[in-house]
Parts: C-alpha cells; sequence; structure tokens
C-alpha cells in the first residue's frame, strides 16, 4: 500500500531548540494512532505536517506531495480538528462549516448542503442553527469535527478528538471515527494521550518521546501474531506435556509451578492442546493469548 | 448524501477556483454587520453630505433657479463649483469613514483570534495574504461607497452639467479623489485590522483607533511645541492626510510639514500596520 504520511529525516527547531528530530517512517494505515506523553511533539508534527511550520530538516510527504513545495494542494486534502478550541463565537453552526466548506473550494450551494449533512451526521442537527459561542464543550468537539470533513477530506487529522468529552459523548466521537474509517474513502490521523482511544481506532500506531520516534507498530498485524503466543496453566505432570508439544512443533517454555508459555507454530490448532492434555489427565486451568495491550506496547517504548 | 441516512459520504464535486475564496470572508462579514441597526443608518447618514454637495453643484449650474425665488444675483455668484469643494467633500467624508471604521474594523479579525479560529483558515488551501485581503476588503469596499464612489458622481454630475471645457481642465480633480481618498482608505483599514488583531476585545480596539489619532494629534502638538519643530505634525495622521489632500487639490496647506514627508509617513504607518497584522494573522503562536 502506498504511504499515506512519509517522513525522511524530518526535523523542526524552534530558536535552539530540537522539537522533532529526525524523524523516518512511513504510515499507511487506514487509521493512524499518534501517541506520546506532554511535550513529545505530537502536535508540532501535525503542525509540520500542515505547513504551519517550517522544517529545519529532512522532508515530508503527503500521499506523495511534499510539504513544502506543495502546501496548497495537500491542504485541500486535508481535514483537520484541532485540539484547542477553535470556532467564531457568534456564527451559527451551519454558517460557520459553510463558510469553512467555501474556503476549502465547495462551490456557495453545496458547502450549505454539506454543512447541513455533516452537522446532522456529527448529531447537531437539532442544533445547527445556535450560535456556537453557546454550545457545550461536547457539541463544539463536534462542530470542529464536522467543518473538518465538509469538504470530504483524502486525510482527516483529529487532535485529541475526545478531550473533554463525557462517556458518551466519548463513546460517540470513537463510533463517528470508526464510521469513517469504514467508509474507506479517508485515511485517519488520531492524536492522542488516551491510550484507549488510539486502541480503539486505529490499526498503526506511532510514538513519539522528546521528539524522536521510540516505536512503531502495527497494532493488526501484532494483534494477529500475538495469536501465536500462549501462557498456560496446568495441574499435573506438565514436562511431559511440554515434551509432546515440543514433538508437534511448539516452543514451550516451563516457567514453574505449571505455568508453560508457548510459540504456536503455523497451521497449529488449539484443539491439539486439550487432547494431548486429555491424555495425560492434566487439568488445563487457564488458556490465555499472549496479548500486548497498547498500553503494554506505550509503557516499553517509554521506557526504551 | 440524504439527511436521514446519516451516514459519512465524501464530496466528489466541483470546487472553486482559488483565486476567488478570498472574497468569501467580506461576504460573510457583511451579513453579520448589515444585522446592525445603528451600521445600516449610520451608513445611511455617510450620504447625507454627498447629497448636500449634489444640491449645491445643481444650482450651482443652474442658477436661474435661485433667481426665480427672488434671490438676488451676487448671491447666485457664490455658488461656483471649484476644486475646495472636493477638498471639502474630502474632509466631511473622511471624518464619516473614521467612526464607520471604528464600529466596522474592530470586528473583522478579533472575533477569529479569541477563539483560536485562525488554524481553521490555515489548514485549508487559503494563505494568509488572501486572509488579509479578504478582510480588508470589507473596510475598503465600504469605505469606498462613502467617498471616492459618491467624489466621482459629483464630478461626474458637475462634468455633464458644466460641459466637456470644464471637465477637460478639471480631470484632475477626479484622479485627486480617488488616490487621496483611496490613500486613506489603505491606511485607515490597515491600522483598523492591525488593531483588531492585537486587542481582541472589540469596544477597547475601536476606542483605541479613535485614541491612535488623538493622541498623536496631542503628542504631536507637544512635540512641537517643545523641540520648536514642525516634525512633531507627523504624528498627527490627520495633519498628514491634510497635507496630501492640499496639494492633491492644489490648496495651501499651513501643516508645515513636506508633501513628500508626508507620503513617507503613511508609507510606514501602513508598513508597520501590515507588519503588526502579519506577526498575528497565523495558525498559531509560538510562546517563548
Amino acid at each position: 500500500m502506498d504511504p499515506v504520511i512519509e517522513l525522511a529525516g524530518l526535523s523542526v527547531r524552534f530558536g535552539n531548540r530540537d522539537i522533532l528530530h529526525n524523524l523516518r517512517v512511513a504510515l499507511s494505515g487506514r487509521t493512524i494512532g499518534l501517541l506520546g506523553p506532554n511535550g513529545a511533539g505530537k502536535s508540532t508534527l501535525i503542525q509540520t505536517l500542515l505547513g504551519f511550520v517550517p522544517l529545519s530538516a529532512g522532508s515530508a510527504k503527503i500521499f506523495g506531495h511534499d510539504i513544502r513545495q506543495q502546501t496548497r494542494e495537500l491542504r485541500a486534502l486535508i481535514g483537520y480538528m484541532p485540539e484547542n478550541d477553535s470556532f467564531i463565537a457568534n456564527m451559527t453552526a451551519v454558517s460557520f462549516v459553510r463558510m469553512m466548506g467555501e474556503l476549502a473550494g465547495l462551490p456557495h450551494d453545496a458547502a450549505l448542503e454539506r454543512a447541513h449533512e455533516v452537522l446532522f451526521y456529527v448529531g447537531l442537527g437539532e442544533a445547527r442553527y445556535r450560535l456556537l459561542g453557546t454550545y457545550s464543550l461536547g457539541m463544539k468537539q463536534l462542530a470542529k469535527l464536522a467543518q473538518a470533513i465538509v469538504h470530504g477530506p483524502r486525510l482527516l487529522i483529529l487532535d485529541e478528538p475526545t478531550n473533554g468529552l463525557d462517556p458518551p459523548a466519548r463513546l460517540r466521537m470513537i463510533r463517528l471515527i470508526k464510521e469513517m474509517k469504514q467508509t474507506g474513502s479517508m485515511h485517519i490521523v488520531v492524536c492522542s494521550h488516551l491510550l484507549r482511544d488510539v486502541e480503539e481506532t486505529c490499526e498503526e500506531v506511532l510514538i513519539l518521546k522528546q521528539g524522536r520516534i521510540v516505536h512503531h507498530a502495527n497494532l493488526e498485524e501484532e494483534r494477529r501474531a500475538n495469536k501465536r503466543f500462549v501462557e498456560l496453566e496446568t495441574v499435573g505432570d506438565e514436562k511431559d506435556f511440554a515434551g509432546a508439544l515440543t514433538a508437534l512443533g511448539c516452543e514451550c517454555v516451563g516457567t514453574g509451578l505449571g505455568r508453560l508459555k508457548m510459540v504456536l507454530p503455523a497451521e497449529f490448532e488449539l484443539r491439539e492442546i486439550y487432547r494431548l492434555a486429555a491424555d495425560r489427565d492434566l487439568q488445563l486451568r487457564r488458556l490465555n493469548y499472549r496479548r500486548d495491550t497498547l498500553e503494554d506496547i506505550f509503557l516499553k517504548a517509554m521506557e526504551a | 448524501m440524504a439527511v436521514y441516512k446519516r451516514t459519512y459520504v465524501a464530496y466528489e464535486g466541483s470546487l472553486t477556483p482559488s483565486w476567488s475564496r478570498f472574497l468569501i470572508l467580506p461576504r460573510y462579514s457583511f451579513a453579520r454587520l448589515w444585522q446592525s441597526r445603528f451600521l445600516v443608518m449610520f451608513f445611511m447618514a455617510c450620504f447625507f453630505y454627498p447629497m448636500g454637495c449634489v444640491g449645491y453643484i445643481y444650482l450651482a449650474n443652474n442658477l436661474s433657479i435661485l433667481s426665480s425665488f427672488g434671490i438676488p444675483a451676487p448671491l447666485g455668484q457664490v455658488l461656483q463649483v471649484q476644486p475646495s469643494l472636493f477638498l471639502y467633500f474630502c474632509w466631511v467624508q473622511a471624518a464619516f469613514t473614521y467612526l464607520l471604521t471604528a464600529f466596522v474594523g474592530p470586528s473583522l479579525v478579533s472575533p477569529d483570534l479569541v477563539n483560536g479560529a485562525m488554524p481553521l483558515y490555515f489548514c485549508r488551501p487559503f494563505s494568509r495574504a488572501e486572509y488579509i485581503a479578504g478582510k480588508m476588503s470589507v473596510l475598503v469596499f465600504l469605505l469606498s461607497l462613502v467617498t471616492w464612489v459618491p467624489g466621482l458622481i459629483l464630478f461626474t454630475i458637475q462634468a455633464s452639467l458644466a460641459g466637456w471645457e470644464w471637465t477637460k481642465a478639471n480631470l484632475w480633480i477626479a484622479g485627486s479623489l480617488f488616490i487621496g481618498l483611496m490613500v486613506w482608505i489603505l491606511m485607515l483599514s490597515l491600522l483598523a485590522l492591525a488593531l483588531s488583531a492585537w486587542v481582541k476585545w472589540k469596544i477597547a480596539a475601536g476606542g483605541l483607533l479613535l485614541g491612535v489619532f488623538f493622541a498623536g494629534a496631542g503628542f504631536g502638538t507637544a512635540l512641537n511645541s517643545v523641540m520648536r519643530t514642525n516634525y512633531g505634525s507627523l504624528l498627527n495622521l490627520t495633519e498628514v492626510m491634510f497635507t496630501i489632500w492640499s496639494k492633491l487639490f492644489s490648496w495651501p496647506s499651513d501643516t508645515g510639514i513636506s508633501l513628500e514627508a508626508s507620503w513617507i509617513c503613511v508609507a510606514v504607518v501602513c508598513a508597520i500596520c501590515l507588519w503588526l497584522l502579519i506577526r498575528r494573522v497565523r495558525a498559531f503562536e509560538v510562546v517563548k
């Protein structure tokens, strides 16, 4: 798959301070999570990709367009939902979204039609004639999302989309992200410090720390790979059992107290484990797939 | 996408040409501005003086009407259309535009800055130059409607009544009207936008615009008195403009500052305002 975002030695410097340092990665997932502690450079990376911040070295491409030379063309392909408050208080939601659509190049009438549609889509249909200044925080987040998708971007950048949302509003935002992902018409970058949000929505994750990439993982592949790692807790003669499993091609390591860790070979069927255990009258107390949560990945990356 | 389906569908229609997009901002700004009854009334009031001038020009070119009302001929001879009529027109309309700008100007940039809307403009194919051009065109268009547009209409009326000889001899007045008032409009617009960009509170920005002129005049006079010079008048933007207009309309100027110094002063003010605007109108701020 062609990379959506390609960073080639991208560096950003404010004064004497390196904010992003020699970032090299190719991201091609449908939904990409950008993680990192505060001050890691996530927002700066987004602002650099949008052309707000000049690069001090390297280059970056989005859909093959160079961010320095084809900024205008790129911005037509991008929808951006900023982290902070971004609205015009004395405009109604429908005028605001319509104006943003027109600025993105939509004709007058099409922009009005799309503004109504996206406001209904995000769940602000009934409140679309209210002034944005009167909206609650959750509604403002949805209005920001509406303006980001009104022109049908190919890449949607969401900076902390669930910030300040109560649990139902957060779930609605996650649902919207998943729905947009499923349409297949856009790629989504979710920048968040909430691991759960990223885990629920993203297939690929990039973890930044102090302006450097500390981990880049395809969560889908990792989840698939983790299916081959099994942890067993047994009562009985586990050494004989381990030997039988090894004979079938599994890599087994005993960790004591009847516990075994195994890497299953390809095409291995789990019922073989149950059969071998039954043959030896061995009790299987627990069988777990090892599942690295995003939190594990994140913590490992932070320790690196 | 039909509203009832409420599913996301990408837009696949045509796009507008990018050069025309700066015109979107004035359209929305005017829609907001005309909601104010006060502005509409004040805007109407700005045309009272031009209407009076139309009457004056008509009477000056039709003295027989005065005599039919029994007005003696010597009074009729006083009514003459001189270049000074257009200079007075500039002064009066400039005063109206000054108040109009103090009312309209602060609401142009500050609402976008107060709630951080700038990144939403600039994450689209829309540049800072287009943003400034769009916002500035609101003032340029509005102020033009009450200054050089009626001024040129007055000139055209006078030309049509006075005949070709007068028109040929006084064509320079039309040029002076346009240039003199456009310079004023540009300076005032840039000043209003710069203040609107730096002072988020609209009332304070409007007050500051008035303050720039009054405080400048006060400082200028004080400087002239203390330093025994005339260069303090360069801080008084009203006198600077008066000097330029006086030269444009061949009228004696007693401000004591040269035409060159006045032009330089206007250029410097515009450059400073533009610099202030460019510093403020950006997608985000780097906090040092």
